[in-house]
């Protein structure tokens, strides 16, 4: 669902037909997994490793099969843990495209910069298409890109909050000076802030919290799916100006022509 | 033989090979990925590597995350 081949959206030469991507995490019943695909439009989701138990099925029967899989590297602490996770999702049958996670800090999930980095490097050199999760600092995505990160995917705020863009100014920097796409990933917890996320130029969003944890997840990724069309078909489109707080209103109608008063030319006064 | 399984201790008979565990434990070979030793297996290989005693094995698959 994106706004079609005049806008086409590209990671690492793949054009990919939705901005909206999805996580499969927390839904209440995985069996919801396929009608919220279905409603979100997207053609981007992620997905996580683990341990199996003993006839564990795992999540990825309820996958459709048209949509492009990005395991994450969640539970890695450093980015040696992270290029063995990614290289299982490889030998798991889940390709080269592995969404970055490099996290120690067990409160906030806060993404590590300089073991992120690291990981994008070491992943790339075993042929892997890298998009790394990241704080939104301009360092740490630059040196992600210099390492040869496909995109970047900076955090609005943390994992499964439902905060919206708290780092708005950081991301719009971001946006500013990335050459790679930015997927705005993790805090996105309403439509209108995926919708603003758009509207400020990011390239896509990722959302899985507060589709996966709404009381109709269903109902709820079409409206994330809606939200971040109208998104950016509105960045597209040019946003008109913003006036200064104190600045005086500027009118949309005219200042002329109201009943009751002179004639254009008419003398003051005149009959 | 001792081997130890996804952080379990687990005694199996000899000469069992790793498609027999994993059919043992009733996971889909299509579905997990095994490392044994911190090597990745390949998938075709499941059913031609012996476990040996002391072999430490993970076996995972996907699950939903985000």
């Amino acid at each position: 669902m994106s706004t079609g081949t005049k806008d086409p959206f590209v990671i690492a030469g793949v054009t990919i037909a939705s901005r909206l991507f999805i996580g499969t995490g927390k839904y209440g019943s995985d069996a919801l997994i396929p009608a919220v695909a279905e409603a979100s439009g997207a053609s981007v989701i992620t997905v996580a490793m683990r341990r199996v138990d003993k006839g564990g099925k795992g999540v990825m029967g309820h996958i459709p099969s048209r949509l492009r899989l990005l395991p994450n590297t969640s539970g890695a602490r450093t980015a040696e843990e992270a290029l063995r996770l990614a290289r299982l999702a490889r030998a798991a049958g889940c390709g080269d495209w592995i969404k970055i996670e490099v996290i120690s800090d067990t409160r906030y999930l806060l993404p590590d910069g300089y073991g992120t980095a690291k990981a994008v490097e070491l992943m790339v050199k075993d042929g892997f298409v890298p998009l790394p999760y990241i704080n939104p600092d301009l360092y740490v995505a630059r040196d992600c890109v210099a390492a040869g990160a496909a995109a970047v995917m900076p955090l609005g705020a943390p994992i499964g909050t439902n905060r919206g863009l708290q780092t708005r100014e950081m991301l719009a920097i971001l946006i500013e000076e990335m050459e790679v796409p930015v997927v705005v990933d993790a805090g996105l917890g309403r439509p209108s802030q995926a919708c603003e996320a758009m509207e400020m130029g990011a390239d896509a969003c990722l959302v899985n919290t507060a589709i996966a944890t709404a009381s109709d997840p269903v109902a709820m990724a079409g409206a994330f799916r809606d939200a971040v069309i109208a998104g950016r078909t509105a960045w597209l489109a040019g946003p008109g100006g913003v006036k200064e707080r104190g600045e005086a209103a500027d009118p949309s109608s005219p200042l002329t022509g109201f009943l009751g008063s002179p004639a254009p030319g008419a003398a003051a006064g005149g009959a | 033989m001792q081997v130890t399984v996804n952080g379990e201790s687990l005694g199996l008979a000899e000469g069992t090979t790793l498609g027999q565990l994993l059919a043992q434990r009733d996971n889909e070979p299509r579905t997990v990925a095994v490392e044994r030793n911190g090597a990745i297996v390949p998938r075709d290989a499941y059913g031609a590597t012996a476990i040996m005693d002391g072999d430490t094995i993970e076996i995972v698959h996907f699950v939903g995350g985000g």
